[in-house]
């Protein structure tokens, strides 16, 4: 696997797994909900959702053991909900409410649960994310560290940098690059010459292409590559081409409507709902009041307390 | 007789030896190289697999060395020359620093970047600067700089085991001087009367109790500061006190101050381009503690806010010398 290595699918033809299905279902209602608090004014500062990016945490869920140590980004809801189903935690966080899973110091996009840390510098992670495979190869345990990064994110010298010494001490790293072909409002075709593939290939590392939304499909697709790395195979880059189908924050969506809808139709909601109408709508139901009664529940509580270390 | 650096180096062998979860990184520091100056000799033959010399990548050797902080270990960098600390201001400040409170609970980051600082062996404009002043003032990041009177054994295992990131300058000319000794200094004495690891305090072994002036020098400008010294009392009969902090932020002033209100000057000595520096900062508590009481304003002997030049003749007119403190000294106690 030194060259890049494709993986498409196409539909979702590997069939519908409830506990997925409802890990999708609910990031989707989460981050809807979180524009509508905003619309609201129930909810300050910024946010980036995931909206149409559901599907990349969720097939890579059952691939991370416990212990691996995951770096998000600031679009990073889907990836803390995906591992922790613990939409109230992270509400409570970017509300500054009781329970906020960092007392609400951290916000929307700094989360520091276990051995789950995002921050909101691009780039930033990577490194770190080295540190920390350094550390899982040197004390011989079997974890792996996994870096969400975007497109955009290839702008930023670390990571290069990090990339580098990852291939040059075979660190079990794995990137995954959301690929949803936008940086904020700059296109990627005009922030990236050339394309991560080759970006990888410069370093000796192992790409992965991966296009399609079947979760069930790419985790096993993943899967081998995934163990591949936490074998010792050093690291890897999975690049998702993937569609943002929000704005990059709130309401500062700078693309056409029709570019949007074009976006839409990658939309694995849609491809989900049209293979079981009927269970779908069954999952979503639940989903949809599980979130609702989640917010109420969450706004309900007194103010969190930073107390201070 | 050891020299600083070899002071330092047998302080990390301490440190690797004490610590199995301890990791260095930096560029060139494995053997038989051990570094542009030499501080970590031995250390990569000791420890192969916790040493290691990295790309030249200032901004992930930080952040490595955070990722094995935020793993449960612990790890020193060296920047090769502190003027590159500039490359890894994002993984100090927005990542280190940061991640020790930003998650609602304290996150410790034991984390110590090594700086090699300072002029006066003719490197240059980017490789001679004193880049302490901005570092100061970030919550959870402390800056210390290594002395002739401090072990740097325990410097280290203090700032490890403190939790939070440290970044250290080490001035690289007093690399190659001796460690004190009593006779190291003339007629200078230290003493710790601040306890061990506080600020050393020196004075002539048979002076008074009360100085007439007291200059508070880091590490790297101590030595120009104990020469003014010598000079103020030799031509002027002007005693001073010179105090040498290795923490240089956070600054805790509190138990200078009854030397501080009793003397005719107070004086602040640094290597950093004037402006926004440790000195104005440690001024400022200064002032707010003893308003009214200090006899007249602190003198503040800062490089010149200008590029550090090559030429050993021009880099001598942008840093203080001995001859700058003596005379600034003078000049406050004469205006």
């Amino acid at each position: 696997m030194k060259a890049g290595t494709a993986i498409s699918v196409a539909g979702i033809d590997a069939g519908i797994d409830v506990d997925d299905l409802s890990s999708l279902l609910m990031i989707r209602h989460f981050e809807q909900s979180v524009l509508d608090l905003f619309a609201r004014g129930l909810l300050s500062g910024t946010t980036h959702t995931c909206l149409g990016q559901e599907y990349v945490p969720v097939a890579l869920g059952p691939l991370l053991a416990p212990d691996d140590f995951v770096f998000s980004n600031h679009r990073g809801h889907g990836h803390y909900l995906a591992r922790f189903d613990d939409p109230e935690g992270l509400l409570a966080e970017m509300t500054g409410r009781e329970g906020a899973v960092c007392s609400g110091v951290g916000g929307s996009q700094h989360i520091f649960r276990g051995t789950y840390l995002s921050t909101g510098v691009q780039g930033e992670s990577l490194p770190v994310a080295v540190g920390t495979a350094l550390w899982f190869q040197r004390t011989g345990l079997p974890g792996i560290a996994v870096a969400y990064i975007g497109d955009g994110t290839w702008g930023e010298g670390a990571v290069y940098e990090a990339l580098n010494l990852a291939a040059l001490w075979r660190l079990p790293l794995l990137v995954v690059v959301e690929n949803n072909g936008i940086a904020q409002t700059t296109p990627t075709a005009r922030a990236m010459a050339g394309d991560i593939a080759g970006r990888a290939a410069a370093f000796g590392i192992a790409h992965v292409s991966v296009t399609g939304s079947d979760v069930a499909a790419i985790r096993a697709r993943l899967a081998p590559v995934v163990e591949r790395t936490r074998a010792g195979g050093g690291p890897v880059v999975v690049e998702f081409a993937t569609h943002r189908l929000g704005p990059h924050s709130k309401g500062d969506d700078t693309r056409s409507a029709a570019e949007v809808a074009a976006e839409r139709e990658h939309d694995w909601h849609d491809a989900y709902r049209r293979l079981d109408p009927d269970l779908f709508a069954k999952v979503e139901d639940e989903q949809r009041t599980r979130i609702a009664e989640a917010v109420d529940r969450v706004l309900a509580r007194p103010a969190s307390v930073w107390e201070r270390g | 007789m050891e020299r600083v650096a070899e002071n330092l180096n047998r302080a990390l062998h301490a440190a690797f030896a004490a610590d199995p979860d301890l990791f260095l990184l930096g560029e060139d520091v494995a053997d038989p190289y051990g570094g542009a100056f030499k501080i970590t000799k031995g250390l990569s033959s000791g420890y192969p697999d916790r040493v290691l010399s990295t790309p030249i990548s200032e901004q992930s050797l930080v952040g490595v060395a955070n990722g094995l902080a935020l793993s449960g270990g612990r790890a020193i960098v060296e920047i090769m020359f502190g003027d590159f600390a500039t490359l890894a201001f994002d993984q100090i400040v927005n990542f280190a620093a940061k991640s020790v409170a930003m998650y609602g609970r304290r996150v410790e980051v034991p984390v110590i970047v090594r700086c090699p600082t300072g002029g006066r062996r003719g490197y240059g404009p980017t490789h001679s600067q004193s880049l302490q002043k901005h570092f100061i003032g970030v919550p959870h990041l402390s800056v210390h700089e290594i002395s002739p009177f401090h072990d740097s054994t325990a410097l280290l295992a203090g700032l490890l085991a403190d939790g939070e990131p440290a970044v250290l300058f080490e001035d690289k000319v007093l690399y190659t001087q001796p460690m004190y000794e009593p006779g190291t200094d003339g007629p200078f004495v230290a003493d710790f009367p601040f306890g061990a690891g506080g600020p050393a305090r020196l004075r002539a072994s048979d002076g008074d109790d009360v100085a007439d002036c007291v200059i508070i020098a880091p590490g790297g400008v101590a030595r120009r500061a104990l020469a003014a010294a010598g000079t103020l009392f030799a031509e002027h009969e002007i005693t001073c006190e010179v105090i040498v902090p290795t923490r240089l932020y956070p600054f805790d002033v509190e138990p200078l101050l009854p030397a501080l209100a009793g003397a005719e000057v107070v004086c602040l000595v640094e290597d950093c381009a004037a402006g926004g520096t440790w000195g104005t900062e440690v001024a400022a508590r200064v002032y707010q503690r003893l308003w009214g009481r200090l006899r007249r304003p602190v003198v503040l002997c800062s490089a010149e806010a200008e590029v550090i030049p090559t030429a050993a003749h021009l880099e001598q007119t942008v840093l203080p010398q001995a001859s700058d403190i003596h005379r600034a000294i003078w000049e406050a106690l004469h205006a």
